[in-house]
């Protein structure tokens, strides 16, 4: 009975977070600096009305429909990230910006980037996700390394946050010291956007997160065991080793794949969790794997709109938006976390 | 009786050595487990039961020996096969997020729910049922983490339960938890034993409980399983004591009652007492750090039991038989020697003259000191 009750809940908060990211979406794309009356938005969207050379139809089809879906896309892989990472650690304020993964991923494809421009090649988008991808296991490999030797989750997190200074401080001399007219183009990446995102990045990232996400949804049940700890795990029946090592492939993936294309993004893994967990009221994988997907693609999504809208036409960081409106929800989380524990 | 079933042993250990990553905590222990039967490993802290039990559930590395569970070693066989066999309820904390305690009970079904871990209708019904066996039902649906210790406790038996093994193993079940919980808990998997034969291994704080449910108690010393037998073997004369590296006569092993250790000294008080009426002002003379002397008892009363572990000296006399002449005499001496005499006695019977005397004795020789009514 308890059951059937909180399964009709859960379906209803999938279907208005589902119609919440569509309205947003259908919204983000008929703003902007270009203001597009929704209208002519919809039948351009749906009626294929228009032309390709017409300024809202290139507009749409070649500015705000690829960054709005890169936007969904990533700030949903972004947060199922954080919650990989947070199951992972057994640690509520984990998540791949806080422990230096993205920063980390950010050198490396920015040392890729500097290194393959000076001489002359042009960087892929398959090359920026290797890259990003070493970078987010080398990084991942450090905050590991610290973990086994600091069981305290606290320091874990100041490790990560060092890991990533570090990381940021070498991005930005490369950054500041390669002279290159691309460099530009480096610079805005580096500070995190979804501007410039091309039809080939979104049919990559779709097939990529598609895959990873899909992946990980159907290990929701051991990640769920994992939720209860090492030993109750393994009594369950759950190659924990294994479990914990395709945890970690597939939160760095994921938070190497947004790296790649978007730059780093503050927050978003390690709050929306927390958001949707306590909009879900449930923990279980099965449940927040989608959930924290689409809350973390409404968030991000509403975070990017208000990082091209606030003060058009200049664009802010991405992570400018998402710090402001998320970084208080961790603090909020650890306030409330300390004082409803008795350990 | 042992070698006839000894082919239905579900649970066995040979040799087993394990420990922490460079130390060997628990060195050469055997034992066997048989369905519907409770071990106990009982033994001082630090002895290495939850060693024991760790390596057992493979939490801890085995270094050398084997166990073997339905016949099979378990080194060789795959987490998920053993999870259908056997589960555990340790120490260690939960804590779950936004789980109901129902929940958390269901996450036992996990080696028997498909890809996605949904639970079927006949599922939540074994959970449900599970719950009630534990009493656990009536805290099914409040939040895990806001329920007391005793009802989590319940409802990790309820959950070990879901997973329908054959081998519990459980490590302390009872400690942090009142006395009702204790009890409740523990008939709860003598329950559970019996009806649905289930083996259960499990360590134990407390050795009087441990006596009471136990059917074999496996006593665990320096990481050695020092001896292993029936509760009635193992608590007879005074190898608990022994065990435990405590003084003869704070623990009396018929009973299974602890005392603190008595005050050496010359007796400063004598207490003429019987039937269980002195037990209170003994424990009351002994916070006060007063050495006394008790008597005169018969050796089968309630009062000479306690009275021969915190008292200095008891002048006693055995069962069914007159009191003799010096046992009299011994006591009116000690009287003589104390500063005062209490007397928690309200009448004498017929077979009882003798502390009449000794009260009339001690009131003559003004050390008597009246009860206040």
């Amino acid at each position: 009975m308890q059951k059937s009750k909180s399964n009709g809940r859960y379906i209803l908060l999938f279907v208005i977070l589902i119609s919440a990211l569509l309205a947003l979406m259908l919204w983000s794309i008929s703003t902007g600096s270009v203001s597009i009356p929704f209208r002519e938005a919809w039948n351009i969207l749906f009626h294929r009305s228009g032309q390709t050379g017409e300024t809202y139809y290139t507009v749409i089809h070649e500015i705000r429909i690829p960054r709005v879906i890169a936007a969904s896309l990533l700030g949903g892989a972004l947060s199922v990230s954080g919650f990989l990472l947070q199951t992972f650690f057994g640690n509520p304020i984990a998540g791949p910006y806080i422990l230096g993964i993205s920063s980390g991923a950010r050198l490396v494809v920015a040392l890729t980037m500097v290194f393959l421009l000076s001489r002359g090649i042009m960087t892929t988008p398959a090359v920026m996700i290797l890259a990003a991808f070493i970078g987010s296991m080398l990084a991942m490999g450090f905050v590991l390394a610290v973990s086994f030797r600091i069981k305290n989750m606290s320091l874990l997190v100041v490790c990560g946050i060092m890991i990533g200074y570090i990381c940021t401080a070498v991005t930005d001399l490369v950054v500041t010291f390669a002279d290159d007219s691309n460099i530009v183009n480096l610079h805005n990446w580096s500070l995190g956007s979804f501007s410039g995102i091309s039809w080939s990045n979104v049919r990559l990232m779709v097939v990529l997160t598609g895959i990873v996400l899909v992946f990980t949804f159907l290990l929701s049940k051991p990640i769920g065991a994992c939720q209860m700890g090492e030993s109750y795990a393994r009594n369950m029946g759950v190659n924990v080793k294994r479990l914990r090592i395709i945890l970690i492939l597939l939160s760095s993936f994921l938070s190497a794949i947004v790296t790649a294309f978007a730059g780093p993004i503050s927050f978003v893994g390690v709050a929306v969790p927390h958001l949707m967990k306590m909009l879900m009221k449930t923990a279980r994988p099965l449940v927040l794997i989608p959930g924290c997907f689409l809350g973390g693609a409404i968030i991000t999504l509403f975070c990017d709109d208000m990082s091209r809208l606030l003060f058009a036409p200049t664009e802010l960081a991405v992570s400018s938006v998402t710090a402001i409106l998320l970084a208080p929800v961790v603090i909020i989380m650890m306030v409330r976390r300390k004082g409803g524990r008795d350990d | 009786m042992t070698e006839k079933k000894a082919d239905s042993r579900i649970l066995r250990a040979e040799h087993l050595k394990a420990g922490y990553a460079h130390r060997v905590i628990v060195d050469d222990v055997s034992f066997d487990l048989y369905p519907g039967e409770i071990v106990t490993l009982i033994g001082p802290n630090g002895a290495g039961k939850s060693t024991l039990l760790k390596s057992i559930i493979r939490q801890l590395p085995v270094f050398s020996g084997t166990v073997y569970l339905e016949g099979e070693s378990m080194a060789r066989m795959k987490d998920s096969c053993i999870a259908e066999k056997m589960s555990m309820v340790m120490t260690q904390r939960l804590h779950p997020e936004y789980m109901t305690c129902r929940d958390v009970a269901a996450t036992g079904r996990y080696p028997y729910t498909g890809r996605l871990g949904i639970l079927s209708e006949e599922d939540w019904g074994i959970v449900d049922e599970a719950l009630q066996m534990m009493h656990a039902d009536i805290v099914a649906n409040q939040d895990f983490t806001k329920v007391s210790d005793g009802q989590r406790q319940r409802v990790m038996l309820a959950r070990a339960l879901c997973q329908q093994p054959a081998v519990l193993i459980l490590d302390e079940p009872t400690s942090f938890l009142d006395m009702r919980f204790k009890l409740d808990i523990l008939s709860g998997i003598r329950k559970m034993a019996r009806e649905r034969k289930l083996a259960v291994l499990m360590s134990l704080h407390e050795v009087d409980l441990a006596r009471k449910v136990s059917d074999q108690i496996l006593c665990i010393q320096n990481g050695k399983a020092v001896r292993s037998g029936t509760p009635e073997e193992i608590f007879a004369g005074n190898y608990i004591q022994k065990l435990y590296g405590v003084e003869e006569k704070c623990f009396d092993s018929r009973l299974g009652m602890m005392n603190l250790p008595a005050d050496a000294g010359d007796p400063a008080v004598f207490v003429i007492c019987g039937g269980g009426t002195g037990i209170g002002t003994f424990y009351a003379l002994q916070r006060k750090n007063i050495p006394f002397a008790a008597g005169v008892l018969y050796e089968n009363d309630i009062d000479y039991a306690v009275a021969s572990s915190v008292a200095g000296t008891v002048v006693s006399a055995r069962a069914f038989y007159p009191v003799p002449e010096d046992c009299l005499e011994a006591a009116k001496k000690l009287i003589d020697k104390s500063e005062k005499c209490l007397c928690t006695l309200t009448g004498f019977g017929p077979y009882n003259e003798v502390n009449r005397i000794l009260k009339e004795y001690a009131r003559k020789t003004g050390k008597l000191q009246e009860q206040k009514e």
